[in-house]
């Protein structure tokens, strides 16, 4: 008989996605994604002035604040109109670029790489066996015997004095866990490296945004960066240097290491290229702008139509109508008021909550299509299109990546593969060393302008009486991040968010489509549905906000984390 | 050596009561001039972007909204023996980003040594940008507390001319 489970946040604040599925001989045959929360916060910004949406956009998530800041005042210029002063494009592109390294890359290794390795299997492996796997795999100078028998003496440590700490929730001798016992050490590794790593790159995004958690730099028009490269108190180009440095250490970490484990990992189970592909239609936007108007890019973006790369049709700009007039939300499946599907400049926010209905409505995300069709949106999407454009960077590292897969696995190993789980693992792992090679250029970018005597970082927008609409767009880690404004005598008339999680996380459409996360778990396998690692597998590869927070609630006994008060 | 403070207040203040240890830090931002060895953050919602700050600080007092049985506005303040494990299990409304980053810094051996947990029980979390007036007043007292607990520890904080 069909069982059903639950996977439940157990946070009330921050968790806000539920997956149910119904498992029949081992397998996912029906799956429900459920947003749990209601934000609403498109309702707090109604009155306000648009010069300021950006600060409370921030607030929107903990996981993203940055991409929210940039689709804001990028939203707002676009209903103006405005340009943007080249060296502001230059230092935000290096804010999204570094801050796209930094969420790839804790992204892959610490909230998703534990559902392949085993951390506890890991304390049997032999270090010296680990550092000739990975000296033979990769030049990286830290996979040395040494130091890897100090990661597995920190990680007995640990798990000696049954203080699993931030490993406590894995599920440690699974079946299907496969890796050996060497390459668990190997991958448990470079998990403490990557923390090291992924700190230095955050401090990239902490020096443009100005020294605290939320970046401040950021104005309708530009940035609030002076430049003068005398003065001790701005962007100075001993900082430029300094970020240089860390841009550079970033770029060994990205190819010997991620790469390089993303692709064992691909070889190790290779039998998860056929499972997750779910949605194949996929939508990107371009980003990095190299002009004042949106209108060049660095990274191109567009959409691709049932998994075929030759449909590629690409998006060109900040204005481009294609995307403007494409994308839709539907709230048949959502607990809003109504059934209608609007464009996002003419949508309206009314909660309607009912009970979680399998057939009617069950989540507070509402359903974007593209189009009229639902799409997936991430780096697997940004990667299949960048590759359609014939983007030579994105060209090099995925054929590069397969190369390795296949050499690995002893078999050949195509594009195809990228449609699912592993894929988009692999897909993450391109599009982070895609964007690091888009940093540089950036940083390079910048530098040029200024030696040009250019230090203009700021138009300052004017807002007209009537009414103005603009979409501000941006390819998020997550993916397609859009923000829609309608500005009303200059005070926000209304604000939607259509946010990467929505596109992927998204219930079944108006027409009883299912959304990329429904679809993508239908026939993965599942050895015990007591431990569904396998689904946890699937939804954590699409880097879902809080995948960290999904722990598991069954039906029957309810039992769900204990949360005790404080004495 | 000089002991080093860092004053971190997390939560969502597009929620109502939840930003309410983000409202504190902000009051003492704006109130007081604090001397060098304090830090003074306001976390959000992040959880791993904000170790990088823990660095060095051989004090961390976490402000923050708490689950708990006492009435909305109470204060709780505690010297925390086993903090990841503390958010793991309990309190925090964000635990899942604090316990993260306090487990990873356990890891990283980067945790300071020791940290007080300044708790708020909130009134109200429904969308929106004012805190209830219990919390209001909680907040108050919990800037006091956070400002004579530095005192205590002989770090005297100025007042703002504004």
């Amino acid at each position: 008989m069909a069982k059903r489970i639950v996977v439940d946040p157990i946070t009330r604040i921050e968790g806000h996605l539920r997956i149910d599925c119904e498992i029949d001989n081992g397998r996912v045959t029906k799956a429900w994604s459920s947003g749990q929360m209601w934000r609403g916060i498109e309702l707090i910004l109604q009155g306000r002035d648009p010069r300021d949406a950006w600060v409370f956009t921030q607030r929107i998530c903990g996981v993203c604040t940055t991409v929210h800041a940039i689709a804001s005042v990028r939203a707002v210029e676009n209903a103006l109109g405005l340009e943007v002063p080249l060296n502001a494009q230059y230092i935000r592109n290096m804010m999204i670029g570094a801050h796209g390294i930094f969420d790839h890359i804790v992204h892959f290794y610490h909230l998703s790489a534990l559902d392949w390795v085993d951390i506890v299997s890991a304390l049997k492996g032999s270090p010296k066996a680990a550092a000739a796997l990975g000296q033979q795999l990769s030049p990286w100078p830290h996979n040395s015997e040494q130091e890897i028998k100090a990661v597995q003496e920190r990680l007995k440590g640990f798990v000696g004095t049954g203080q699993l700490g931030i490993f406590a929730s894995g599920y440690w001798g699974h079946p299907a866990m496969k890796l050996s016992p060497d390459v668990n050490l190997l991958a448990a590794t470079h998990y403490f490296q990557a923390l090291d790593y992924q700190r230095r790159i955050n401090k990239v995004v902490a020096i443009l945004g100005s020294k605290t958690p939320h970046i401040q730099n950021l104005a309708v028009g530009g940035v609030a960066n002076p430049i003068n490269p005398d003065s001790q108190s701005t962007l100075t180009i001993e900082r430029l240097y300094y970020i240089k440095t860390l841009i550079d250490e970033i770029g060994d970490f990205i190819k010997n290491v991620y790469m390089v484990d993303v692709a064992a990992i691909g070889a190790f189970y290779a039998d998860w290229t056929k499972y997750g592909a779910g949605v194949t239609n996929y939508l990107s936007v371009p980003d990095m702008p190299l002009d004042t108007k949106g209108t060049a890019f660095d990274l191109p973006g567009g959409y691709i139509a049932n998994g075929n790369v030759g449909t590629f049709k690409p998006i060109t700009g900040f204005n481009d109508d294609f995307f403007k007039q494409g994308v839709k939300e539907g709230i048949k499946h959502s607990w809003y008021k109504g059934d209608w599907d609007r464009h996002p400049w003419e949508e309206e926010t009314v909660p309607q909550h009912t009970d979680f209905q399998d057939n009617g409505k069950y989540s507070w995300v509402k359903s974007p299509t593209f189009n009229g069709k639902p799409a997936q949106v991430g780096p697997l999407a940004n990667v299949l299109c960048m590759y359609a454009a014939g983007h030579a960077p994105t060209k090099t590292y995925t054929d590069g990546l397969l190369q390795t897969v296949s050499k690995l696995a002893g078999a050949k190993v195509g594009i195809d593969a990228l449609h699912s789980t592993i894929g988009r693992h692999a897909a993450r792992a391109v599009r982070c060393a895609v964007l690091h090679d888009s940093l540089l250029g950036q940083w390079q970018a910048l530098m040029d302008n200024i030696g040009r005597g250019d230090y203009t970082t700021f138009n300052a927008p004017t807002f007209p009486k009537g009414e103005q609409r603009g979409v501000g767009f941006h390819e998020a880690p997550r993916g397609v991040l859009s923000h829609w404004v309608v500005i009303q005598d200059g005070k926000i008339k209304n604000y939607q968010c259509v946010v990467p999680s929505t596109w992927n996380a998204g219930p079944r459409n108006s027409k009883d489509e299912p959304g990329p996360y429904e679809a993508s778990l239908v026939g993965n396998p599942v050895a015990d549905p007591e431990k569904p690692l396998e689904v946890l597998r699937t939804v954590h590869s699409f880097d879902p906000c809080l995948a960290c927070a999904i722990h598991l609630l069954d039906p029957e006994s309810k039992e769900i984390v204990t949360v005790r008060t404080v004495a | 050596m000089a002991e080093k403070i860092l004053v971190l207040g997390v939560g969502n203040v597009l929620l109502s009561d939840e930003g309410a240890g983000v409202r504190a830090v902000e009051q003492l931002q704006r109130r007081y001039a604090f001397p060098s060895q304090v830090e003074l953050i306001d976390g959000g919602t992040m959880g791993l972007d904000l170790l990088g700050y823990l660095d060095d600080k051989s004090h961390l007092f976490i402000v923050d909204a708490i689950l708990s049985s006492k009435p909305p506005g109470s204060v709780h303040i505690e010297k925390l023996l086993d903090p990841p494990a503390y958010f793991r299990q309990k309190i925090s409304p964000h635990q899942i980003g604090l316990s993260e980053l306090l487990a990873v810094a356990a890891m990283q051996d980067c945790l300071p040594p020791s940290i007080t947990l300044f708790g708020i029980v909130p009134l109200d979390l429904s969308t929106g940008m004012e805190m209830s007036p219990v919390v209001t007043t909680a907040v108050e007292q919990v800037v006091l507390a956070v400002v004579k607990e530095l005192g205590l520890m002989g770090i005297e904080a100025g007042l703002t001319s504004s």
